[in-house]
C-alpha cells in the first residue's frame, strides 16, 4: 500500500523513520544520560562524552569549526567547566536555505568526583573533537590490600 | 588541515526521474535509506544508529554551498560523492578510546555520518569542491554557466 511513496525522497516513512532514530538515540542504550543541574538538552552544541579508566577520566568534547586557542577550561572543586564561542562567518550575497549549526557562546560542564588532580590536565583538538586528560590523585586509586 | 576536490567521485549523472528540479528548493534531504543504494545500512535495529549532521545550505550567485558538521572524522574515514541526482555524505568518527575504559556518560552514542541531498539540474557536479577542516566539511557546487540566473533588463 505504501509502494507508490519509496520514490518520494522526503516521505512521511523516511521522517518516521529518522524519528524513531533519534528517540532510539535518546533513550540510549543503557548509559546514563540523565544529568545534573548543569546539563543540557540532547542535541546541544558541542556534545560530551566521558570515559573512565582506573588512572583517569576522559572527556571528548565534539566541537567542531572552533578555535581551540579560545577554549577556556578550568577545573574547581571536581567540577571541569568548558567555555567558548563558535563564530560562523557568512559569505557576501549569501542565501540561506538552512542554518542548522550552531553559532554563539556555549558553555558545558562535567562533574568529575574529588579525586581528580588538578594540576595533571592534558587537552588536545583533532578532527574537531576536544579530549580532555584528567588523571586521578595516586592516593584515590584503588589499592590491591594483601592478605598475609 | 584541508582537503580538497579529490575526496569527490563522481559517479555518472544518470537521467534523474524527474524528482529534484524543482526551482524552489535546491538540495533536499531525504534521509538515507534509499533501497537502491548498495552499502547503505539497512533499516531496524541491527543497523548502527546514524548520527545526525547539522547542516548550512546557503546559495551564492556562482555557487550552492553545503556546511556540515561531522566532528571526529578524519579525511581518510570521509566520502563525499554524488550518486545519480544525489549528493552522498559518510563518515566515521575515529575514537582511540583507552584501553580498560568505561563509559560514563555518552551524549553521542554511534560514529557514522550519513546524510544525502537531492541536487537540481542547474548544479555542475563535475566541479564539486570538498574540503574538510576541524570536523567541518564544506562542499561547494557550482552552478552551470550557461544557467546562472540572468538578469533580464527591462526597456
Amino acid at each position: 500500500m505504501f509502494a507508490r511513496f519509496n520514490g518520494l525522497p522526503n516521505s512521511l516513512l523516511d521522517d518516521f523513520w529518522r524519528l524513531q532514530q533519534e528517540v532510539e538515540q535518546l533513550l540510549g542504550d543503557g548509559l546514563p544520560s540523565q544529568g545534573g543541574i548543569r546539563s543540557l538538552p540532547r542535541g546541544s552544541y558541542p556534545a560530551i562524552n566521558v570515559v573512565q579508566t582506573p588512572d583517569n577520566v576522559q572527556v571528548y568534547l565534539f566541537a567542531p569549526g572552533i578555535d581551540p586557542k579560545k577554549l577556556d577550561v578550568s577545573i574547581q572543586q571536581g567540577l571541569l567547566t568548558i567555555a567558548g564561542e563558535r563564530t560562523i562567518p557568512t559569505e557576501d550575497g549569501a542565501s540561506y536555505y538552512r542554518q542548522e549549526r550552531f553559532s554563539g557562546e556555549f558553555r558545558r560542564a562535567v562533574s568529575l568526583g574529588d579525586d581528580i588532580d588538578a594540576e595533571r590536565v592534558e587537552a588536545r583538538y583533532r578532527d574537531g573533537i576536544v579530549q580532555i586528560t584528567l588523571h586521578r590523585r595516586a592516593s584515590a586509586k584503588p589499592r590491591q590490600i594483601e592478605i598475609h | 588541515m584541508t582537503t580538497n576536490s579529490s575526496q569527490v567521485r563522481t559517479s555518472s549523472g544518470m537521467a534523474s526521474s524527474g524528482v529534484a528540479s524543482g526551482a524552489a528548493a535546491n538540495a533536499r534531504e531525504h534521509s538515507a535509506q534509499e533501497s537502491a543504494n548498495a552499502g547503505a545500512p539497512q533499516r531496524g535495529r541491527s543497523a548502527e544508529a546514524v548520527l545526525r549532521t547539522p547542516v548550512d545550505i546557503f546559495e551564492t550567485s556562482e555557487s550552492l554551498v553545503l556546511m556540515a558538521d561531522m566532528p571526529g572524522v578524519a579525511k581518510e574515514r570521509l566520502d563525499v560523492r554524488v550518486d545519480g541526482d544525489t549528493l552522498v555524505l559518510e563518515g566515521k568518527v575515529h575514537f582511540q578510546l583507552p584501553e580498560e575504559s568505561e563509559a560514563v556518560y555518552a551524549d553521542v552514542r554511534s560514529t557514522a555520518y550519513r546524510s544525502s541531498f537531492v541536487l537540481s539540474r542547474e548544479l555542475d557536479t563535475d566541479k564539486i569542491q570538498a574540503n574538510l577542516k576541524d570536523g567541518v566539511l564544506t562542499v561547494r557546487i557550482p552552478k552551470h554557466a550557461a544557467l546562472r540566473p540572468r538578469k533580464i533588463e527591462v526597456r
